[in-house]
């Protein structure tokens, strides 16, 4: 394995593998990966940084998860029904940009 | 012996709950706050006694809402008036096990006796899921117990463990080591989650196909709201077409009822009573319980089937248009049946602000106890015609009232929206869309009992002590001897009825509505009932039969048209205001939901009068 991906691949959650992160909020239905970090600072959501991470979690959005963007909603393909693992869970665009995938 | 269920949302805990306790179930609520409380009792192969209470679902116990705090606080022993259980059964949805897992370790904390319960194990079995049962109780720490709740015998291994359990000397109390916890011991706990999960559970199983097939046409974005579009019809229809048999039926037995009370007593006081006051006015409450046993099962069937969270992912942002949040639609829903059930369910909705919206319009919700009124008054006035083939112009006329309902109340969310909360962060939606199940006979069947049972004993007491008075205010004073107008233009409901009568004139209602609009304050069905029982008095006995065909030959059908669009409207309901006043803790929202539905209720009735009437309608 080339030394300079063996040391990215090491870092785990924070570091960019082969695909670059993007948020789960701008992915179109159909996209398939792997969330790689939580970010709910900077997010115009309703809820404090902390409150939101907390939930997410609870629903099982953690780091190393696999996700799949299953279906959209009518207006502005909002909002989305992702597959986390074996489980299928609504939510809008505006708080899965707090969810960095690759 | 005590038990709590505890699980997350969708884990089958009610389903567990009605296989356990089957129908000896009381349904309460927690002292001082609107939290549903469901008790049962069942006893163990052993002849244990067993109380076992269905807690609210949560995630965590972090308790971000009111019912997730009663969860917590239950298993902790921190509820007032609340026994603290011997055992917390964990109930999870086998083929869906990660969250749960994640919610076994946190409950760990509590150090409270825990059992954790597989339910669903026939669906995960058949999906390709195969549990190391031993060896997850083992990691765990936790006795692990595999159920199928629907299956006759599929809780044998629950109840033989329970009694394992609780012959067991109790274990020294451990101390509670539970606090809520950070984002990082959340993290935490979920990688722990899904270490044991890998470990213990063979994975990766087969998605449940028939879910993807399904929600392939149902959350599709077009096809998706047709098919909404199309439940809610037919359920209408259903609930003025296939109610009409066993209507008849029961209005029948009721007038042969009251002939028979009429034949066997003398003339006189306690024959009227009887007959005008207690016979034909709780009987034509009565009359309604098909219709009411049919939207409740309709709202069950959707419930079970796993629809509802897909019709809120689907109404989430045309709601939003509105200014609500899409959790609302079941709140909203529910508010077909019954206002009050509704606004206590917008608990689900955490955001102080949407949750308000909510309450305020999930009166304008077209609920069951205005079936009564508007079937009267369609029946009596609109043709029983066939319209394009196959609609039924009565059915139309009842799916345009609901419908008038619905939109005026996105027309208030969007006013409330725009003139009070117009720049804020919208709520975030976040819901687990659960795989779809097939509802089963039994749990329906709980359901709808539970609520006929509750509608019957409002007719029993509510209604009946509003008859009684209703009768008491039509018959008294008596008319002078040699009087020669009818007995009830002496009476003291007349004179109320007179007195508010300049009030209602202008929307085309005469003095014996306005005395009907009265007690139909108590709940909104008792104004039928007491039109029976006005007319009933004023008629002689002969009236007493058909309050429609009366009806018909009393009033205009300009008059007909305003009553509906009044009952579309008014605050005509005094159990609803007291919820509202007791959910939103203040006496000004039950002020503002009042003042405003009744200002488009006379709004509305005086533009429908007076248009059908320069329409040629008067």
């Amino acid at each position: 394995m080339d030394p300079q991906l063996k040391r990215q691949t090491m870092h785990g959650a924070n570091s960019n593998d082969t695909r670059p992160q993007t948020p789960l909020g701008l992915a179109k239905r159909g996209f398939r990966g792997v969330i790689k970090h939580l970010s709910t600072h900077d997010l115009s959501s309703a809820l404090s940084a902390t409150e939101l991470e907390s939930r997410l979690i609870e629903l099982g959005f953690v780091e190393g998860a696999n996700v799949e963007i299953l279906h959209e909603g009518i207006v502005g393909r909002d909002p989305i029904a992702v597959r986390v693992e074996n489980v299928t869970i609504a939510v809008r665009r505006r708080e899965a940009m707090a969810i960095l995938v690759a | 012996m005590h038990l709590a269920l505890v699980g997350t949302p969708n884990s089958g805990k009610t389903s567990l709950f009605n296989a356990l306790t089957g129908s000896r179930q009381k349904v309460a609520n927690y002292p001082g706050v609107t939290v549903e409380r469901k008790e049962g009792s069942f006893v163990t192969p052993l002849g244990r006694q067993v109380s076992v209470v269905d807690l609210p679902g949560t995630y965590s116990l972090r308790g971000r809402s009111p019912d997730e705090e009663i969860t917590r606080d239950i298993v902790l022993g921190r509820a007032p008036g609340e026994a603290l259980p011997d055992l917390v059964l964990c109930v999870a949805d086998s083929t869906n096990l990660r969250l749960t897992i994640r919610l076994v370790l946190e409950l760990k904390r509590t150090a409270r006796p825990l059992m954790l319960v597989l339910n669903m194990f026939d669906i995960a079995t058949r999906r390709g899921v195969t549990v190391d049962v031993a060896a997850l109780s083992e990691a765990l720490g936790i006795p692990v117990v595999t159920s199928i709740a629907v299956r006759k015998g599929g809780t044998a291994d629950l109840l033989r463990r329970t009694d394992e359990i609780a012959a067991q000397a109790p274990v020294a109390a451990q101390q509670n080591l539970w606090q809520p916890l950070t984002v990082a011991e959340l993290r935490a706990t979920q990688r722990e989650a899904d270490r044991i999960i890998a470990a213990n559970i063979s994975l990766p199983m087969r998605p449940d196909t028939w879910t993807a097939r399904i929600d392939a046409v149902v959350l599709h974005p077009v096809a998706g709201l047709a098919i909404l579009a199309l439940i809610l019809f037919v359920m209408f229809q259903a609930v003025f077409a296939w109610a009409q048999p066993l209507m008849e039926l029961l209005s029948s037995a009721f007038t042969a009822l009251g002939q028979m009370v009429h034949d066997t007593l003398p003339a006189g006081l306690l024959q009227s009573f009887l007959q005008n006051g207690v016979i034909s006015g709780v009987g034509s409450v009565i009359v309604f319980l098909p219709q009411i046993v049919i939207i409740f099962l309709f709202i069950l069937l959707l419930e079970d089937f796993g629809y509802m969270a897909r019709a809120a992912f689907l109404m989430d942002r045309i709601m939003g248009g509105a200014g609500l949040h899409g959790r609302a639609f079941i709140p909203l829903l529910s508010s077909f049946a019954c206002a009050i059930p509704g606004i206590m369910a917008t608990r689900v909705i955490d955001n102080r602000r949407d949750r308000l919206t909510t309450i305020l319009i999930a009166p304008l919700m077209t609920c069951s106890a205005r079936i009564p009124v508007y079937t009267l008054i369609i029946s009596a006035f609109i043709p029983d015609e066939q319209i394009w083939g196959w609609f039924n112009l009565r059915g139309l006329v009842m799916f345009g009232l609901y419908a008038a309902g619905i939109a005026s109340a996105l027309g208030v969310s969007f006013l409330i929206k725009f003139l009070m909360w117009r720049d804020y962060a919208p709520a975030p939606f976040m819901l687990e869309l659960p795989d779809y199940k097939l509802p089963r006979a039994r749990s329906i069947a709980i359901g709808v009992y539970t609520r006929a049972k509750m509608f019957l004993q409002r007719a029993g007491t509510t209604i009946f002590s509003m008859m009684v008075l209703i009768w008491f205010l039509a018959s008294f004073p008596l008319a002078p001897a040699g009087a020669q107008d009818p007995a009830i233009n002496y009476s003291f409901a007349a004179v109320i009825g007179k007195a508010l009568e300049p009030l209602l004139a202008p929307l085309g209602f005469n003095w014996q509505i306005a005395v009907a609009l009265i007690p139909g304050m108590a709940a909104r069905e008792v104004a039928v009932a007491a039109l029976g029982t006005v007319y009933a008095i004023e008629g002689g006995k002969e009236a007493a039969e058909q309050i429609g065909q009366m009806l018909a030959t009393k009033w205009s059908l300009a008059t007909a048209l305003s009553l509906l669009a009044w009952y579309i409207f008014a605050p005509q309901c005094a159990s609803t205001l007291a919820v509202i006043r007791r959910e939103t803790g203040s006496w000004k929202w039950m002020a503002i939901t009042f003042a405003y539905m009744f200002a488009l209720a006379y709004a509305a009735s005086l533009a429908t009068y007076n248009i059908a009437r320069a329409l040629g309608a008067g």
